[in-house]
């Protein structure tokens, strides 16, 4: 059986008048981690944006199927419920709310969408601890206020930490690697690889092969002018690497 | 307009969920004021000459001023001609104990979930509960009365303690303080009177609720609070009302007088009804609040939560006279659709070596405006004083205003006062992170001005501190914009 996680058919979509995707294609199947490359404007952070159902773009055409299910017609937090997680490329900071009281509601909208009680204060606090440790993320983090005064790496840990919490189907990682020095990345890195099973999915976008380094892609797709020009294995990450984008550039403009 | 907004708007837009009317059997007397209804009301009160002649002296006093138009409101003009001074739930010859209070009564503050019984029973809160100005019910009178704490309506007060109430009447907020004030002073029907005697702690919050039922009446209620030296007290005010397409009147006066050491605290969660989505109706809040640190190292702290009203005009202010005393002021208010507030405090220093502290949060939302109004006074004599202002404001739409107006004045130059200010939206940003986390939007924005109004509600009773965040969560149900 052909087991599809999310498809995306000719997806357009653009932001107040101006179209930006022109037409995505993309099957990702359980297992699979694809990276998305691209040189900058070239529309990745709006796929992972329209994915993750953020109300500023509009989708114009086009359709995406995830593990069954319309999703451009469910809302952002359903897409959440249904296993969709999107690691910022800036996560925002809410003052005043811990993570403790944002992961626990959290945690809770999901629970109650399948119909399930909430958690108890103790399980809660015991997952916490264990997700925590697969980013080494300091307890003192976690009661601090959501990403207020995280430093970059650690917000990025923040966001990995939040994946292994809520455990997504599907998990886009929009440029995790940017601002972050290599030790950071790792760490982060690495919490990606132990969350990786055979029934869940990774999105990877970013710009540099670095990343790739320790997330091993399956698949390689450049992303130019709203359109994935190209697809490949991690070797067309290398070939980036080395030559940069100017040679794709090159070909699809003439 | 975003998917977004529109769930704002129609959460800060949301319903009132204390609107109900009660069914009681109420003795109104006709609208309208003279020198003649003021007897009346002494009267009907059975009050002792000396509390007469401060009503009258109140009253020519308040014929000889106007309205105040200082503040940033838009108060359509008031015929003070058309209010009934007394409304009282008509007693069946004085309740002695819950089970003779009027089913229907008990019934109404059931509902606003407040049950006397529970109050009393259960939860070692001394609940005082005032229905249209008159006191219906102290709970727990007899345990407080163990320890000397002395806390009953006002009416009560001054049948029993005539002199302490006689002592301290008028003594922070003069009947020539200001218009309301002179007005409260004329025509107050009710209210709560507390006393705690040197050196005893309060072992339990005490607590008044306020309600105003009858129709085409205003509320005048006093509260009086004196906390003799090295005592300590919490004090709960929480208020509702029915839902009425004309406009309600509440000008209360509390005053507190704060000994040597002592310690009082002062917490609301005002919640009047605030008028339609529309801007009809709604409840006028014009009260005075006003402590008096008196002694060496005392301590006053005001905690406000805001919701309710179409107009509050109001500034918990305290007077730092003893060595080393204490005041704090922290604030949430909030307006939503055609609201309008401003509050705020005043902190007068004039003893040695006294310290403030003002935290103001203040959200507005719909077409509301929200102004903070401050006065930071130090004055010649006063050495050592400081002050800490902050002062922020939180925008939920594009129609809705914030405004600060901090006045600071210091006439002595070792005063170190600080005011900081700030002014943010919320932010789509934020919002959608909490949606795409699996928090809907009603439930991300409750998040997200829980979390900015953290530091006042920090501040809150425990008791209170629940009920407020759900009251600030409803009442934005709706609100960005």
């Amino acid at each position: 059986m052909d087991n599809i996680l999310l498809e995306v058919k000719n997806l357009h979509a653009g932001i107040e008048g101006k179209e930006i995707l022109k037409g995505i294609n993309l099957t990702i199947r359980p297992g699979e981690v694809h990276a998305i490359m691209g040189p900058n404007g070239s529309g990745k952070s709006t796929l992972s944006s329209v994915l993750a159902g953020h109300p500023s773009f509009t989708v114009t055409e086009g359709e995406v199927v995830f593990h069954g299910k319309n999703l451009l017609e469910l809302s952002p937090e359903d897409r959440s419920h249904e296993g969709l997680f999107l690691s910022f490329q800036y996560p925002v900071e809410i003052p005043g709310v811990s993570m403790v009281n944002f992961m626990r509601a959290a945690i809770n909208e999901k629970r109650k969408y399948f119909n399930e009680p909430a958690l108890s204060a103790s399980d809660f606090l015991k997952l916490m601890r264990q997700k925590r440790a697969i980013v080494e993320l300091d307890n003192k983090l976690a009661s601090r206020s959501v990403n207020e005064g995280f430093s970059g790496g650690e917000k990025k840990r923040n966001e990995i930490f939040q994946m292994a919490v809520l455990e997504p189907r599907l998990s886009i990682l929009d440029e995790t690697d940017s601002g972050l020095d290599i030790d950071a990345l790792r760490i982060v890195a690495g919490g990606v690889n132990k969350l990786k099973t055979e029934d869940n999915a990774t999105i990877v976008i970013t710009h540099y092969q670095r990343l790739l380094d320790y997330i091993k892609p399956d698949f390689v797709h450049v992303l130019y002018k709203g359109r994935i020009v190209r697809t490949g294995g991690p070797e067309l990450a290398l070939e980036l690497e080395e030559k940069g984008y100017d040679w794709i550039k090159q070909e699809i403009d003439n | 307009m975003t998917e977004n907004s529109n769930i704002i708007n129609d959460v800060t837009s949301s319903e009132y969920k204390y609107g109900f009317v009660t069914d009681i059997d109420t003795e109104i007397i006709p609208n309208g004021i003279n020198e003649d209804v003021v007897r009346l009301i002494s009267q009907k009160k059975g009050e002792p000459e000396w509390l007469l002649e401060f009503r009258l002296k109140a009253y020519r006093y308040w014929t000889t001023l106007e309205m105040p138009t200082w503040a940033h409101l838009d108060i359509p003009p008031i015929d003070y001609q058309a209010i009934s001074y007394y409304a009282a739930p008509r007693k069946k010859e004085g309740p002695k104990s819950l089970d003779e209070v009027d089913p229907e009564l008990l019934d109404a503050f059931n509902k606003l979930g407040i049950s006397l019984e529970e109050q009393k029973l259960l939860s070692g809160m001394a609940v005082d509960a005032v229905m249209d100005s008159v006191s219906v019910k102290t709970t727990h009178k007899e345990k407080l009365a163990e320890l000397g704490i002395i806390f009953c309506s006002f009416s009560e007060a001054v049948k029993d303690y005539p002199d302490l109430v006689k002592r301290y009447l008028g003594s922070v907020v003069s009947y020539r303080d200001n218009f309301f004030a002179a007005l409260n002073s004329a025509v107050f029907s009710d209210g709560s009177f507390v006393y705690i005697p040197k050196g005893v702690r309060c072992p339990m919050e005490l607590s008044t609720y306020f309600r105003i039922n009858a129709s085409g009446t205003g509320q005048f209620e006093r509260t009086l609070i004196v906390a003799d030296d090295d005592a300590y007290v919490s004090y709960l005010e929480g208020c509702t009302a029915p839902m009425r397409d004309e406009n309600q009147l509440h000008a209360a006066i509390v005053e507190i007088v704060v000994e040597d050491r002592a310690e009082v605290k002062y917490s609301t969660v005002q919640n009047w009804y605030s008028g339609d989505k529309d801007g009809n109706g709604g409840v006028y809040n014009f009260v005075t609040k006003r402590g008096l640190c008196r002694g060496d190292y005392s301590k006053l702290s005001w905690t406000q939560v805001e919701t309710g009203s179409a107009i509050t005009w109001k500034y918990p202010s305290c007077i730092l006279a003893g060595e080393g005393a204490v005041g704090e002021f922290y604030s949430v208010a909030v307006t939503k659709n055609h609201q309008q507030a401003d509050t705020g405090t005043k902190m007068i220093h004039t003893g040695r070596n006294t310290r403030s502290t003002i935290v103001s949060k203040g959200i507005s939302a719909g077409y509301s405006q929200n102004s903070y109004r401050g006065l930071v006074k130090v004055a010649p004599n006063a050495d050592g004083c400081r002050n800490y202002t902050q002062c922020d404001s939180l925008l939920l739409s594009s129609h809705c205003g914030a405004h600060t107006f901090p006045y600071i004045d210091v006439l002595n130059d070792t005063a170190v006062v600080e005011h900081e200010a700030t002014t943010s939206k919320i932010n789509e940003d934020q919002i959608f992170y909490c949606n795409q986390r699996g928090i809907p939007t009603e439930e991300a924005i409750g998040l997200i001005v829980n979390g900015y109004a953290k530091e006042v509600m920090n501040k809150l009773p425990m008791e209170f501190a629940v009920e407020a965040q759900k009251l600030l969560q409803i009442t934005l149900e709706g609100s960005v914009g």
